[in-house]
């Protein structure tokens, strides 16, 4: 095989990502229309932005759901990166199949599942359902994607640095947070943001485990699709689709460019 | 192995944390779910009995075994409740539609690792992203393309190749659109790792022996990339077994979806026994392809070290 692309190769790329990409696109275009019908173009307005302001339903439901997804992703973060440690670097230890099973499972199990079995967990132990529940079912199901995130990083990871603090006398404790962790850091950001991307997405845990007052996001949207295709609905669904492709733009430019810094830096220190 | 740390209280505390996290959010939900999958519905707070009362010693434990019942596990897997329909035509919708994405997915990830290097990271954020946008948004998304007076049939007709609006919207052929393509990021992502990885030296030892393209790509390159399609496969094919908004959302009412039926008799009928027992049931359906999926994870982990 020689590299480079043949006409197969390309086509099939740019139909991939036009399949990819076209409804989402059109979703954008559409929240623009100023006709109520949402499939008629009516014209540019920006006017279902403007009454997305006055809609106080889904503003307390955007703000329920900001607070859950950046706590629950902060402690998910601080939880799989543990878990990730364990996995790679603590070798065997008694239930570590048991542990590791836990750290996958989540990953593929559906969410109607994981849903139904925490809500029971919580009226078990008569615990009151809304907001801190959906934080704590949150934290469970994305602390396992960071974990696997951070384990990807902690494999590939030149552990000389590390025994050479050790030698020299660093604490563990202390060598992990001037050390691994820095060298670490992208996956774990990388983590932290799939983690709240994953929280303010998600639907089904959320609408098992919440109760008064904690209405999320996606819940809103959901019961407004039920109803129909609305402009507003392309509205909202827009911004968040224009905040997560800021996010991800910014974090990826930052870790690759932190990872330039980080690779002059192990050249310079070579040599 | 030589960390320091690796012995000693910090690491105990490091493995501790996690796994009691863990066993108490993940495991000791499940068998609650078992639990109450073996009781009956009642009209009180928690609405299921027997509850297991301590208080009573021995006497409480025993009154409590000889309350469970397998009644609920009769219920379901009654033919005339639909429960078994429902998991036959899940498992044959996740099957087909894994078969599409292995089919959509390949050729993707086949160019995204044959492209120059310098691109590469580019074209595999540009696979990623639409992962990050909401999943509830891209299965939105596709409704207004779908439906009657939806862009695609406006399209069609524009193009004068249809007279009748297709009826796409709320059949089956929507929900197998849908999963296809939520769920196409994460068979590429697989088979991307796979492909990337392959080493060319063997396809141009197989050109300079006169083996023609088309038989190295099945001779060499697709075995070599058997991992990743296992990967990919199970990473969508499970989901989407409990699949529940596509579906919902797209699905037409005789779309039968396990996902779907459990979240009817839990949020409809309301009987939390009943679906828990819909639940042990989807467990055990999904249990080998899920301990095949952490067998691969496992061994690619002990590749990486």
């Amino acid at each position: 095989m020689k590299k480079g692309l043949t006409w197969f190769n390309i086509t099939s790329i740019v139909l991939g990502f036009a399949f990819l990409y076209i409804p989402i696109l059109l979703l954008v275009i559409y929240s623009f229309n100023d006709s109520r019908l949402v499939t008629v173009w009516g014209g540019f307005s920006t006017r279902w932005y403007w009454s997305l302001l006055q809609n106080e339903q889904l503003m307390d439901a955007a703000w329920v759901t900001v607070r859950i997804a950046f706590f629950s992703s902060l402690v998910a973060t601080v939880l799989g990166t543990m878990a990730a440690l364990t996995l790679t670097r603590y070798g065997r230890f008694p239930g570590r199949t048991l542990f590791s099973g836990m750290i996958y499972a989540p990953l593929v199990m559906p969410e109607v599942i994981t849903g139904l079995s925490l809500l029971l967990l919580f009226v078990a132990v008569n615990f009151d359902r809304g907001f801190w529940t959906v934080l704590l079912a949150h934290i469970t199901f994305t602390m396992c994607f960071v974990a696997v995130v951070v384990q990807s990083r902690l494999v590939t990871f030149d552990r000389a640095l590390e025994e050479a603090a050790l030698d020299l006398g660093c604490p563990p404790f202390k060598t992990f947070f001037k050390i691994t962790l820095p060298l670490i850091l992208p996956a774990v950001v990388s983590g932290f943001m799939l983690a709240f991307t994953l929280s303010l997405d998600d639907l089904v845990i959320a609408s098992f485990t919440t109760g008064p007052g904690a209405t999320t996001l996606p819940m809103r949207i959901y019961s407004q699709v039920r109803l129909g295709v609305t402009p507003e609905i392309n509205a909202v669904c827009s911004i968040l689709i224009a905040i997560v492709t800021v996010v991800v733009i910014i974090a990826s430019v930052m870790t690759k460019r932190a990872e330039n810094i980080r690779q002059a830096e192990e050249r310079a220190a070579m040599q | 192995m030589a960390m320091a740390g690796e012995k000693g209280r910090g690491r105990w505390f490091v493995i501790a944390v996690p796994y009691l996290w863990l066993l108490a959010l993940f495991l000791a939900p499940f068998l609650i779910v078992f639990k109450i999958s073996l009781s009956q519905d009642v009209v009180a707070q928690p609405p299921y009995a027997p509850i297991l009362d301590l208080s009573q010693g021995w006497a409480g434990f025993t009154e409590f075994l000889s309350g469970l019942s397998f009644a609920n596990y009769g219920y379901v897997l009654d033919f005339s409740n639909e429960f078994l329909e429902a998991y036959g035509s899940s498992l044959v919708i996740a099957s087909i539609s894994t078969v599409l994405l292995l089919l959509a997915g390949y050729p993707i990830a086949y160019a995204m690792a044959r492209a120059p290097r310098s691109i590469q990271p580019t074209l595999l954020m540009l696979v990623i992203l639409p992962f990050w946008t909401s999943f509830l948004i891209r299965v939105y998304a596709w409704i207004g393309i779908l439906s009657q007076e939806g862009l695609l049939n406006q399209g069609l007709r524009a193009l004068g190749i249809i007279d009748q609006p297709l009826e796409i919207l709320n059949t089956n052929l929507a929900v197998y659109i849908g999963i296809v393509y939520s769920y196409l990021p994460f068979m590429v992502l697989p088979l991307y790792a796979a492909l990337e990885k392959l080493d060319l030296t063997l396809l141009e030892a197989a050109a300079d022996l006169g083996c023609p393209p088309a038989k190295a790509f099945w001779t060499i390159t697709f075995p070599l990339s058997l991992p990743g399609v296992a990967a990919g496969a199970l990473l969508c094919f499970i989901p989407a077994v409990g699949e529940f908004v596509i579906p919902d959302l797209l699905g037409g009412s005789d779309t039968l979806m396990i996902g779907k039926s459990l979240w009817t008799e839990f949020t409809v009928n309301r009987s939390w026994t009943v679906s828990s027992a819909v639940a042990v049931l989807l467990l055990l359906v999904l249990v080998i392809p899920i301990v095949i999926y952490q067998n691969i994870q496992q061994r690619e982990l002990e590749a990486g070290k």
